[in-house]
């Protein structure tokens, strides 16, 4: 048998698991069962009769629902044929999905948060009997306190974005309690920042306002004085941000809004570069929170569950939403306290904590440590600045803004010189990129950087990962000037071809549920 | 002073000395040390943080996670009554099968190719949930039941243009303090009166609040006191008269049994999925969902992501992507997009449809028609009991009920203390949240609870009373 040949640098091979799967629906066989629901004890069913017979009038439902009837093997099939089409972290070298901090999830971790102990236990049980997950709430609190300097944390926002809605209804609290609730009308953030610092602030009523960066792509502090008065009622901005670069002067920053009245709210998105390294607190923000589903590994869940862990200084604990977690020295305890009294925003999540995040996050930080947080942040940096440089020296990738100097979490890079010269845009890039298996990001909407490419290696992936993902952007990058059309017509080992794109925003061709589907393609 | 780092960390490929040698050569440095050469030394850590020493073996730290956890008694080990809003059923072993992959564990934003599978399962748990409130739209969850409802509120108001939403006076204290503080910058909550009797919704004082300021009447069906709201269709009727539109609630797991609330005039559908296959994690398997007809008024004022099918340019293939992408603040006006978009609970999503997929039409049914059995008995079990009264309304319950402990002399905190001596979790203490009733408590009875065990609980509430 001859030697086989695996010397090369980009894997041309790849192919994704693509399945074809129908719908769940057309899965459907008249009489199937996927799984039977408990009947009721024959002796109640003689006692109270058949239940539904006391509905009253006109509350019957006439008919079932139209749901499909499918064997249990057919429907365990159907969904892992599904989850094979999906690229996660597990199955993927995670560093094309820039700002989302998507690192390897440890399973033991996983495997902690799916015992009876905390799947089975019922969020209104008596104190004495939830011990264990009050504990592990109360403890990672007080780590995040020490990560952070903030004072208290509050596990109640189930996501980043929810957070930052509870940091904006603090905000309005604090003010009203202070008189000022009605002329601090206006937020602060800037273009760089997360679109929800902009979003979740004006749901709670705000003006905002966005600071654009200055030449060296920091957010212009000119600008920022001249926004911040008396109507200001608070900051909102990542740091790093989007692009990787770090606001060195942020305290200036916070100063000014200290100077106006108002408060700093930092989105941390992007802490994972920064975990023993600096704080909230010495920046000089009032308020921050941390994604734990990002930086602290829970994981992403295909988009949530998540938590936004949000932590205040003592002056706005009264304000934060409830209940918080004690010690009294023998128990842990839930203080509704705070939740209950006129100051608190009261609630943004019918109940406390996303407790199997909290518990993962609890886990991995006991499996670092200070000094394996602090190596986190090393290497996570370290990754960053070795794929900038290896990326930098192509002749059609460039970065705007303080050039020469490092950036933090992630990058957010141009190929613009690659578009003017063949053509091909930063989307096509992403789509070719998904026929070696991997994920590629361009940036949020509206694009601030000319076909942008925003890549965030974090700790998770070896030297060797980061090569592969470098050498898989050059194989690309030669393929547009060679031979554009295979990547405009990208991607060809994926699990689907491209798009026909134009009925997803034409209301009388959008079909967002299967029904939907049916009634506007019968003929 | 130099930090100390943490070597050859098993998560950390790249913490071996070798490598970082290399790298930090590659970039023109000598030392980790060089890194966050941006950060103002002045706000730099001096000293690594004063955490506990890691723990690094695996199954030390499996050790240590486990024994602070056991401390938690579960619901297996006892038997629960507690609900609202967190309901204990069955999860299907597929359910946890399924939201245990890896791919679908540890996927999050990628594009409808890469993620193709993702799109797909969200997509059909649309669908799904489509079918059994019976309407053409519904979104990727969001983080609860709570916040679906707030946010079906707030589309209402942009719907309407106008500035008071009407609720009922019976609704969950928790949940009422979630949407008013949502929906406090542009709408004002205002309670309607229930009959003192049966609970119902006060259709006269509805009424008398209802006018052209009203943006939406919201009700809850089951209520949150578990008891089925009748008048469905009035609350709707004068909804619609006042110019307003109908915000309803929902409990999906009642919906093989009892009419959808877009069969009495529901404009707007919210609801709570955990009851679909996710466990009670201690509140953390909250997911929510908002659905609506296929208006473009409607669909436009989601804030939410909306999965829906298309073609490809290959035949035969199915493929997935944003419904109207550019409303969301993901798009291109960020924050004069609707509302606010993020990370939510996809993977409850998902779970959902799986479970619906495996229930089935016969199996909604089923589940609905036990649930009903189970509370009836329950309820006359637990009313033969002198001088406990329940339920407490005089209408039909679903799954929930109150239970009066008035007359016993008791409160519920004592009876609560008395029955977990017993390995029993009573039902949720109203005291509190609800003065105006006194001593009372709802419980809750689904498909999981035996014959036995409400035998049981009847035992015990006569042993300690």
């Amino acid at each position: 048998m001859e030697r086989i040949n695996r010397d090369f640098k980009v894997n041309k091979n790849f192919h994704q698991a693509k399945w074809d799967e129908p719908i769940i629906f057309e899965l459907h066989k008249n009489g199937e069962r996927g799984v039977v629901a408990p009947k009721a004890d024959e002796e109640i069913a003689r006692t109270v009769g058949d239940g539904i017979s006391k509905i009253p009038e006109g509350m019957l439902r006439d008919e079932a629902p139209n749901l499909p009837e499918i064997s249990q093997a057919r429907v365990v099939r159907h969904y892992t044929r599904l989850s094979q089409m999906t690229l996660g972290a597990d199955v993927n070298m995670e560093i094309g999905q820039g700002t989302c901090t998507v690192k390897y999830s440890p399973k033991i971790n996983e495997r902690l948060a799916r015992l009876p102990e905390m799947t089975e236990i019922h969020p209104l049980q008596d104190e004495s009997t939830v011990q264990g997950i009050l504990e592990i709430m109360h403890k990672t609190d007080l780590f995040l306190r020490e990560i952070s300097g903030m004072d208290r944390f509050s596990f109640q926002p189930s996501g980043g974005s929810q957070a930052i809605m509870a940091m904006a209804a603090i905000a309005r609290a604090y003010h009203e309690s202070r008189g000022e609730g009605d002329t601090r009308d206006e937020i602060i953030t800037t273009i760089y920042s997360h679109p929800s610092d902009a979003a979740a602030p004006a749901v709670m009523g705000y003006k905002i306002i966005y600071i654009n960066p200055d030449e060296n792509g920091y957010p212009d502090l000119e600008a920022f004085k001249a926004a911040a008065s008396e109507r200001t009622a608070a900051f909102f901005i990542a740091n790093p941000e989007d692009t990787g670069v770090y606001n060195t002067r942020v305290q200036e920053f916070t100063e000014t809004m200290k100077e106006v009245g108002a408060l700093s709210c930092y989105d941390q998105a992007n802490a994972n570069g920064l975990l023993g390294i600096t704080r909230a607190k010495e920046a000089g923000f009032d308020m921050s929170f941390f994604n734990l589903h990002k930086t602290f590994s829970t994981p992403h869940g295909c988009g949530g569950p998540a938590t936004g862990a949000l932590g205040v200084l003592d002056h706005l604990v009264k304000f934060l939403p409830g209940p918080l977690i004690d010690f009294d020295g023998e128990k842990y305890f839930q203080n509704h306290d705070i939740v209950d009294s006129a100051n608190s925003i009261g609630k943004v999540r019918m109940f406390n904590g996303v407790a199997p995040v909290v518990l993962k996050a609890y886990s991995w930080i006991m499996s670092l440590g200070a000094e394996g947080l602090y190596e986190v942040a090393k290497v996570a940096v370290l990754n960053n600045n070795y794929m900038f440089r290896k990326l930098m020296e192509l002749d059609v990738v460039d970065a705007q803004y303080i050039r020469g100097k490092q950036r933090v979490e992630q990058v957010r890079y141009t190929i613009e010189k690659l578009f003017n010269d063949t053509g091909i845009t930063t989307e096509d890039v992403q789509r070719r990129m998904m026929d070696f298996g991997m994920h590629y990001w361009a940036s949020h909407h509206p694009y601030y950087v000319a076909e942008p490419m925003t890549l965030e290696p974090t700790e998770s992936p070896s030297k060797e990962d980061i090569d592969e993902y470098v050498e898989t952007l050059k194989h690309i990058f030669q393929e547009a000037y060679e031979n554009p059309d295979l990547i405009k017509s990208a991607p060809h080992q994926s699990t689907c071809h491209q798009l026909k794109e134009e009925s997803l925003d034409n209301p009388a061709e959008w079909a967002i549920t299967w029904r939907s589907y049916l009634k506007k393609t019968s003929v | 002073m130099k930090l100390k780092g943490f070597k050859s960390h098993p998560y950390i490929p790249n913490s071996v000395p070798d490598v970082q040698n290399e790298m930090l050569k590659e970039i023109g440095l000598a030392d980790l040390e060089e890194l966050h050469s941006e950060i103002p030394e002045e706000i730099k850590l001096k000293k690594n943080m004063d955490l506990p020493k890691p723990i690094v073996s695996e199954y030390e730290l499996e050790r240590h996670v486990k024994e602070i956890i056991k401390k938690n008694k579960t619901c297996e080990d006892n038997i629960n009554f507690l609900g609202g809003g967190c309901w204990q059923h069955h999860v299907p072993a597929i359910c946890d099968e399924i939201n245990s992959r890896g791919e679908f564990l540890t996927a999050y934003g990628g594009e409808p190719y890469n993620d193709l599978g993702r799109f797909q399962a969200l997509f059909e748990y649309q669908s799904l949930v489509a079918e059994l409130v019976d309407m053409d739209v519904v979104n990727v969850p969001t983080m609860d039941g709570a916040q679906a409802a707030a946010t079906a509120l707030r589309m209402a108001g942009r719907i309407t243009g106008r500035t008071e939403v009407l609720v009922p006076a019976l609704m969950d204290r928790d949940k009422f303090k979630i949407v008013n503080n949502y929906c406090k910058s542009a709408l004002k909550l205002i309670e309607v009166d229930y009959d003192k009797k049966t609970g119902q919704l006060d259709l006269e004082d509805l009424k008398r609040k209802a006018n052209e300021n009203t943006a939406a009447v919201f009700f809850e069906n089951p209520s949150f006191m578990g008891f089925i709201e009748e008048g469905g269709q009035e609350i709707s009727d004068i909804a619609h008269e006042a110019g307003a539109l109908s915000v309803v609630c929902v409990d999906p797991s009642s919906l093989g049994v009892i009419k959808p609330p877009s069969h009495y005039g529901a404009d707007i559908v919210a609801g709570e999925l955990q009851p679909l296959g996710m466990h009670m994690n201690y509140g953390g398997g909250q997911a929510g969902f908002t659905a609506t007809r296929d208006e473009e008024k409607f669909v436009m004022e989601f804030p939410s992501r909306l999965f829906g099918i298309t073609s490809t340019i290959e035949n035969g293939e199915y493929g997935f992507g944003d419904v109207a992408y550019d409303r969301t603040s993901f798009g291109h006006h960020r924050h004069e997009g609707k509302e606010y978009v993020g990370t939510q609970t996809a993977l409850w999503g998902i779970t959902a449809g799986v479970y619906l997929a495996l229930m089935g039409p016969v199996g909604m049914v089923e589940l609905g028609q036990t649930i009903m059995q189970n509370v009836q008995y329950a309820i006359a079990k637990i009313d033969e009991i002198d001088d406990v009264k329940a339920s407490a309304f005089d209408s039909t319950s679903f799954k929930e009920f109150v239970v009066d402990f008035n007359k016993t002399g008791r409160t519920v905190e004592e009876i609560n203390g008395k029955l977990m001596e017993k390995g029993i979790f009573g039902g949720k203490d109203l005291s509190k949240d609800f003065p105006q009733m006194g001593q009372a408590a709802l419980y809750c009875v689904t498909e999981i609870h035996t014959k036995s065990d409400i035998d049981k609980l009847a035992d015990a509430l006569k042993a300690c009373l």
